[in-house]
């Protein structure tokens, strides 16, 4: 039965809990979006996405044009990645990386020749339109587009919805939530023009009846430029709704449950209810791949905090460091304290500023002390439910915190664990100060490592029972092979029994022939008396003869 | 009365056949307890416990015959989920069955491997592969660490590593609740 469509509401809704937070755009959008230079070396991650790290296709000291595909993704759920420069290659190995951990992961390294060569994509499509839509997927897929949201997920495999499902709705995610991060506006500011195609390109490779751009309404500018834009070309194909300016009504399911006032189901995606959600940068990345022949071997990226001089929004290469941003930005200020990817609530500290800029970077904040939280004791959960009340999902976050504290593996999955986006509401509001999303966030990991343990040793499990069942197998071959040998050899004992019976049979034979020929000789049998006289007397005479020699 | 009787003695003879049926239609093949445990136990067949393998150690606790605290690779931990399964008091585990290490696993050094195959005969899990006479490599994602093939190698060039931790392994911390560091406050809010 096919399912009953999506509608748009008219006004959209208010999501659960959620904070108002001080937006702090606005000294990142002082300036207009401009370029970053090139820098002298690319550090460029193999794995930048979800899914399973890039393979390198070059070598150390091979010449790469800007644009060139230089490590290609092995699986389905993977990306390949682009040189973004022209230049040579000089290192492939293990550097640091944007990551909580801080450790080092596989990346290509590239001196830039400062010319920016570019190569040859054939990724353009002439009347991108008209064009199959596995055709489409297959370019957005060898562009290397990924969400640019943050996730990461490769782009292609989100444009694909399956065979037996309809998408009634695209969603444009354009509600950039989270406090100092405004790359997206400033990305719809300049090039709303990109947009809007990247979004019609998406459309046509979904088939999705309705399009939808959902977009803060702190955010005028954009809006006013969208709008522009769309009425420019008189297209009323895609819909733009300002959602209300709250703390997290960019994530997925909030801006879908803000728009159609529908709920994804828990664990689900947003395909379950016909939905598919990119994010607006995506649609940008995905517009300049196939009419520009562009990969994705650049973003914006908001520079911002009260720790660098000039805060900007610029068009960063992937694998751009961190230092030479900084430094494009007017370098640090006195009082920088902190260094962190990504925005105050969900972004991570940064070690030191040699980690590359990747394709999921959309801010880097350089904090001050004043920017900076707090070191402050914990004190026990007082049950206040204050973090319940905020939590965007609707959770029971000092439950998960309860188990999490507890390592009650089991328990905190039933308090649905996983649903979690690790917004940082909960733990902007306990008046305990306890780091609540750290106690998800190692409790997700925790299980994931156990899951994965055990799939490993029930790997081993199977390897071994198979191991004893060849080794059985084995020895019973071994014991036919035996059996049936001895069974070959018994008809040659038959043989030796038949041989012997014939050797006797032989001797009989033999013993006959001697028993007759015995007789044989012995022809004096019938003689007569004279004859007999006769040979007594030469027998005499014969041994009178021998006995007078 | 005989009807009473008579009513008792069919309503006997039905539960009779009820439970006679229910005893063939149902019965439980193998011993449900010697899987649980088995499941438990890590799987690197490793011996240590003084058994054969993991599921001969499984049925020796499900008898009684073991105890909980001889599995190395299992550690703490897995006794811990061994006592909860069990509904027995944890024991600290059993140092002469050796000591719980991190995750390692073997790496042939192939240029003195002569080809002899006394490793992949030992080897639990088939994770050894190669030919007489030909060099013997490990497949590393399959390898349980279980040390077996390491005594058979007449050249001693198998060497137990630990397994190296990467992004896609690393693990979040438990948090220290006494006090939010700034480092260990990177997800925090401001």
């Amino acid at each position: 039965m096919r399912r009953l469509m999506v509608t748009l509401l008219e006004q959209p809704k208010r999501i659960h809990g959620g904070l108002h937070l001080d937006a702090n755009k606005t000294q990142s959008l002082q300036q207009p979006l401009r370029s970053a230079s090139v820098p002298g070396q690319l550090y460029i991650p193999l794995s930048q996405h979800i899914g399973e790290a890039a393979e390198p296709l070059v070598e150390v000291g091979d010449k790469v044009l800007k644009g060139q595909l230089i490590a290609r993704s092995p699986g389905y759920i993977s990306a390949p990645v682009h040189a973004s420069s022209s230049g040579k290659v000089v290192a492939i190995g293990d550097y640091p990386v944007p990551h909580p951990s801080g450790m080092h992961a596989a990346c290509i390294v590239i001196a830039t020749d400062g010319e920016d060569r570019p190569a040859d994509t054939r990724l353009r499509m002439d009347d991108v339109f008209n064009a199959d839509p596995a055709d489409i997927r297959q370019r957005v897929r060898d562009a290397g587009i990924v969400g640019l949201g943050g996730a990461g997920f490769p782009a292609s495999v989100k444009l694909n919805p399956g065979p037996d499902r309809e998408v009634d709705l695209l969603v444009i995610n354009a509600a950039e939530c989270e406090p100092y991060i405004s790359c997206d506006e400033a990305l719809m500011c300049s090039r709303p023009q990109e947009i809007l195609d990247g979004v019609r390109i998406m459309r046509h490779a979904l088939n999705a009846s309705q399009v939808v751009i959902g977009i803060e309404d702190n955010m005028p500018t954009a809006l006013v430029q969208l709008q522009h834009c769309l009425d420019q070309t008189g297209a009323s194909d895609i819909q733009l709704t300002p959602v209300p300016t709250i703390y997290p009504a960019g994530g997925e399911k909030q801006l879908i449950y803000a728009l159609t006032g529908e709920e994804v189901p828990s664990q689900g995606l947003p395909i379950d209810l016909g939905i598919v959600c990119h994010n607006v940068g995506t649609a940008g990345a995905i517009a300049r791949a196939l009419t520009q022949g562009e990969p994705l071997i650049s973003r914006v990226v908001t520079v911002t905090g009260e720790g660098v001089r000039q805060p900007a929004n610029l068009e960063v290469r992937i694998g751009t460091p961190v230092a030479d941003l900084i430094e494009e930005c007017g370098g640090y200020t006195d009082d920088v304290a902190r260094l962190l990817m990504g925005g105050p609530m969900m972004g991570f500290s940064l070690p030191n500023d040699s980690v590359p800029s990747i394709k999921t970077t959309n801010c880097i904040l350089a904090a001050s002390y004043r920017e900076t939280p707090q070191v402050t004791a914990a004190s026990p959960c007082i049950r206040c439910s204050d973090c319940a009340d905020v939590c965007p999902v609707s959770l029971l976050p000092q439950q998960l915190y309860w188990y999490a504290h507890a390592r009650n593996f089991d328990q905190i999955q039933d308090y649905n664990l996983f649903d979690c986006i690790e917004c940082g509401c909960c733990a902007q509001v306990c008046p305990s100060h306890i780091p609540l999303v750290q106690y998800y966030r190692f409790a997700k990991t925790e299980i994931w490592a156990m899951e994965s343990e055990r799939q490993f040793s029930d790997m081993s499990r199977q390897r071994h029972e198979f191991r004893i069942e060849r080794l059985e197998r084995e020895k019973k071959a071994l014991e036919e092979r035996r059996a049936k040998a001895r069974k070959a050899l018994k008809p040659k004992v038959g043989d030796a029994n038949a041989k012997q019976a014939e050797i006797a049979a032989a001797l009989q034979r033999v013993k006959a022939k001697k028993a007759a020929q015995s007789v044989g000789p012995l022809n004096t049998s019938d003689l007569t008396e004279e004859q007999r006289a006769k040979i007594a007397e030469v027998d005499r005479r014969r041994s009178s003869a021998n006995g007078q020699p | 009365m005989l009807t009473a009787m008579l009513a008792i003695g069919v309503l006997a003879a039905l539960f009779g056949l009820l439970l006679g049926f229910s005893a063939i239609r149902f019965k439980v093949e193998g011993d449900p307890i010697v899987d649980q445990i088995d499941s438990l136990l890590p799987q690197t067949q490793c011996g240590q416990c003084g058994y054969a393998g993991c599921r001969p150690y499984a049925e020796a606790i499900a008898s009684g015959e073991a105890d909980i605290n001889q599995c190395p690779p299992g550690g703490e931990a897995g006794i811990q989920v061994l006592a909860e399964l069990l509904g027995v008091d944890a024991l600290p585990l059993n140092a002469e069955h050796g000591e719980h290490t991190e995750k390692r696993v073997a790496v042939i050094d192939e240029q003195t491997c002569i080809g002899c195959t006394l490793c992949i005969q030992a080897c639990p899990v088939d994770a050894i592969l190669g030919a007489a006479k030909q060099m013997h490599t490990v497949i590393e994602s399959e390898c349980t660490g279980c040390d077996l093939c390491v005594p058979p190698c007449p050249v001693d060039c198998i060497e137990m590593v630990p397994v190296k931790e990467t992004i896609s392994h690393w693990k979040w911390p438990y948090p220290e609740n006494t006090r939010r560091s700034i480092a260990a406050a990177s997800g925090e809010p401001c």
